[in-house]
């Protein structure tokens, strides 16, 4: 009874609990925020959009500020995929992002099951 | 005595209802976006309607659409018109729009219809104005409805036996407008009698001929005088040819089909949203974006969005965004982020429904007022697409969340495309001797984002306008100076993920053959990217404008030409014009002189990538290597994929291991997520960032400092210091300090 909310997010609707659709490790309460049950790493942008330009000569070199922009990368705790990346002034709290009636999307999945008229 | 007094104070109120001073564009009717009440006729035409003869007679008025559409395109003289950025469309007699031709600007098709409406309510039973077959009315204050004044409107009335039962608009991005700087979308605007001619709905002809005193009145006015003319009679002839068509299709199906086409389509799209809505999953997304500059400053300016679905009613809250800049241009009135979200639903979610207004009709949409998606009327906004493009990218990663969950869908889920129009804004005398002030059509080269199941196209279309062309640049050297030196897509311009990005193009600009000439550039994204992944997919990078100065780019390559370059990459860190002087800053460039064979250099930007780059084929990331689209450093640090460099045969084994390796570093780097956010998050934005919107707590909107704090609901205008005073005060302070 599980329902796929992203490329690698499910909500099992039984045990109410977000789950990895790679390895369908249990992350947390889908009454609450799936990061809980996530690892994060916090990317200096510069090691993804690599400057192309010589950073000693020029102040923008096509890599984002790291004074400014941090990357957030969320990985699941048992397979390390990279569930979500979040792109944020540095300190800024990560947005509780996905949340969803859970009553609501049972009975919509019954409802397609057609285990409910 | 209060006997006096009264009929003193009824005096006042006599008079005030009885004279206006200024009819303006009132606030509770520029925000309502809501369709008007069906009309008794309207009722008994749908009454009366056979189906079959409604959908012969909608295609015939689609049809007319297009074929203005097509006709506006060839014979319109703005650049804009010449590349598809116009419109033509049919409303309903309350001014609707219901009808919009196939090509073109969409996001018009939900944000025009308050010109005609005011129309409607201001001019159509106004005994000194009023409205009859035959008037043509026009407008671009943005105010009105609309992105900024470089658009122009051309509104029509149809009559059938003396009944009004339609209008018809024809909408072209026409650039020159007279404004402070040439082209139409001035950066440095920091009033709206910055931005040119500001035309209110009015009317400027009639029986079919424009008002000679008028047409003169706007020739004067702008820069351009020869294009303003010739685009206002191209605009006519194309909304004539729409009511040819609504003639034909009256004389062939008779007037009740049509009037019943143009209300039904609206309310069957009513209903078809609400279907489509209620499949999603109920809850709330919430996402965020930074618009990284003014385009005369960086800062970061917030956009603050919250979605709420239950049922079949969607909720886009943009409260907690940033409040409005005094004096600058990046405010979008509420009717440009309207049209943008519009857009947004009809090209990337449901791109077969009908293509009118009404796809927003049943949302919600709150945007505080004195927030830079609710300006004031008194504050610039030539350059709204700086924050309502964010705003269109912001949702457009947040809608992807509940789509995903969807059972049934129009389109796979996509990542943001890019959102910037990376082009030269121009102006001076050419090399015919004519003045000019306009825009290449570059800006349409957006790269699209990555889908479920498929990458991002390079450098497509832009957000706005999914049939618009990038131009012929040999016709473009023909009629102005610029001459692209080089122009290819850009490696590792790429939005990583599972299915990557499209890449964008870079351009080498310069210019030829004048004495006084000049470019502007109007994008935002060089220290915070603009646009975004998802579903662990990364955004964009950043972009930055190089200048190449004090060097004749013709004169090395008639005489030195093995040492010209062209990639940003080899010429800017190579520095091979020995005279030249190298920069780069971000890409908001105020209108700038350019001599000739000065090189500016800027970079179409890259769609958001999908997914997980260790899930990524490793034959497509050498698909990409192959095509030269990426590095060798790319494809091993990023995708962690291995190959023999002569070759390119793919070492599996190795990618293998590494991406093993990979993911257990993932584990060993990666940091609980309570654990993370109790080191992360600070109470409010650190002193070094100048910041423009809520942090943790919607209701406290910092306004470019911890120490300016104002309440959501009670913004306030922000006013910006000059950059030049900032600088003049940074040199002062070192002068001080060397002195002591």
């Amino acid at each position: 009874m599980k329902t796929n909310m992203t490329e690698y997010l499910a909500i099992d609707l039984e045990s109410e609990l977000w789950c990895c659709r790679k390895c369908e490790h249990e992350l947390a309460s889908a009454r609450g925020n799936y990061k809980e049950g996530l690892l994060v790493y916090d990317r200096d942008p510069r090691e993804i959009h690599k400057p192309i330009i010589n950073p000693d000569l020029y102040e923008y070199t096509f890599a984002p500020d790291p004074e400014w922009c941090r990357i957030l990368e969320y990985y699941c705790p048992n397979c390390a995929t990279q569930i979500e990346v979040e792109y944020l002034p540095p300190g800024h709290p990560p947005m509780f992002d996905m949340e969803f009636d859970i009553d609501s999307l049972k009975e919509r999945y019954l409802e397609r099951k057609g285990q409910k008229a | 005595m209060a006997t006096e007094f009264k009929n003193e104070e009824e005096l006042v109120k006599k008079f005030l209802n009885e004279t206006t001073l200024f009819l303006g564009p009132e606030p509770d009717f520029m925000q309502d976006h809501t369709l008007a009440s069906i009309t008794e006729r309207e009722k008994v035409a749908i009454r009366n309607a056979d189906p079959s003869v409604l959908s012969v007679t909608r295609s015939k008025m689609q049809a007319g659409t297009n074929e203005s559409f097509e006709m506006l395109e060839q014979i319109g003289a703005a650049p804009g018109a010449k590349w598809g950025d116009l419109i033509s469309c049919l409303f309903t007699a309350k001014g609707d729009l219901s009808i919009v031709s196939s090509g073109g600007v969409l996001l018009f098709a939900a944000c025009v219809q308050y010109g005609v409406k005011y129309i409607v309510k201001h001019w159509l039973n106004d005994p000194d104005v009023g409205v009859k077959p035959g008037d043509i009315f026009y407008y671009n204050d943005a105010r009105y409805g609309g992105v900024h004044n470089t658009d122009q409107v051309l509104i029509m009335p149809y009559f059938h036996e003396g009944e009004l039962i339609a209008w018809i608009s024809t909408i072209v991005h026409e650039g020159e407008n007279g404004a402070v700087e040439p082209g139409g979308m001035p950066s440095a605007a920091e009033q709206v009698y910055d931005q040119g001619l500001a035309i209110s709905p009015i009317k400027i002809g009639e029986n079919y001929q424009f008002y000679k005193d008028i047409v003169t009145f706007f020739q004067n006015s702008v820069r351009e005088p020869k294009l303003m003319v010739v685009d206002l009679k191209a605009k006519l002839y194309a909304a004539l040819r729409i009511e040819q068509r609504v003639a034909e299709a009256i004389e062939e199906y008779g007037v009740d089909p049509v009037i019943a086409v143009l209300r039904k389509t609206l309310d069957d799209t009513v209903d078809e949203v609400k279907r489509r809505v209620s499949q999603w999953p109920d809850g709330t997304v919430r996402m965020m974006g930074v618009a990284d500059s003014t385009l005369r400053e960086n800062c970061l300016i917030k956009v603050n969005l919250e979605l709420k679905k239950k049922g079949d009613v969607l909720t886009l809250d943009f409260r907690g965004s940033s409040p409005e800049f005094a004096n600058r241009p990046n405010n979008a009135v509420t009717s440009a982020l309207k049209g943008t979200l519009g857009q947004l639903f009809l090209s990337y979610v449901w791109p077969d429904l009908p293509r009118n207004q009404a796809v927003l009709a049943p949302m919600e949409v709150i945007v505080d007022e004195k927030s830079v998606f609710n300006p004031s009327f008194e504050v610039p906004n030539s350059q709204s697409m700086m924050t309502m493009w964010p705003a269109f990218s912001v949702t457009q990663a947040a809608l992807a969340k509940f789509l995903y969950n969807s059972p049934e869908k129009s389109t796979n889920v996509i990542a943001p495309w890019y959102n910037m129009i990376t082009t030269c804004i121009y102006g001076g005398v050419t090399q015919h001797g004519e003045t000019v002030g306009n825009l290449c059509a570059d800006l349409n080269g957006m790269s699209g984002g990555a889908r479920d199941g498929m990458d991002g196209e390079h450098s497509i279309a832009p957000l706005f306008a999914p049939m618009a062309e990038q131009g012929e640049q040999e016709q473009i050297e023909e009629e102005v100076p610029i001459i692209q030196l080089s122009r290819r897509i850009m490696k590792d311009n790429q939005g990583f993920g599972q299915y990557r990005g499209g890449q964008g193009y870079q351009m080498f600009l310069t210019q030829q053959d004048s004495d006084f000439f000049g470019f502007m550039t109007t994008t935002i994204g060089s220290k915070y990217p603009s646009a975004h992944g998802i579903f662990g997919g990364y955004g964009a990078p950043t972009y930055p404008l190089c200048k190449i100065k004090g060097v004749n780019v013709f004169d090395v390559l008639k005489n030195e030409p093995e040492k010209m370059a062209f990639t940003t990459e080899e010429i800017m860190n190579n520095q091979p014009l020995e005279d030249a002087t190298y920069s780069t800053h971000h890409t908001g460039l105020q209108f700038e002189l350019a001599e000739e064979g000065e090189i500016y250099i800027i970079t179409q930007g890259a769609g958001g990538g999908y997914g997980d780059v260790l899930d990524r084929d490793p034959n497509m990331v050498m698909k990409d290597v192959e095509e030269d689209l990426i590095s060798q450093t790319t494809a091993n640090d990023i995708y962690k994929v291995f190959y023999d460099p002569e070759t390119l045969v793919l070492d599996w084994e190795t990618t293998e291991v590494t991406r093993k390796k990979e993911r257990e570093a993932r584990k060993k780097r990666g940091v609980p997520f309570n654990e993370f956010i109790n080191n992360w998050v600070t109470e409010k934005p650190a002193e070094h960032l100048p910041f423009y919107g809520s942090w943790s707590d919607r209701s406290v909107v910092y306004a470019g400092s911890t120490e300016k704090i104002m309440e959501e609901g009670k913004l306030k205008s922000v006013m910006m210091p000059n950059p030049k005073d900032v600088q003049i005060s940074k040199l002062e302070k070192e002068i001080q300090s060397l002195k002591k």
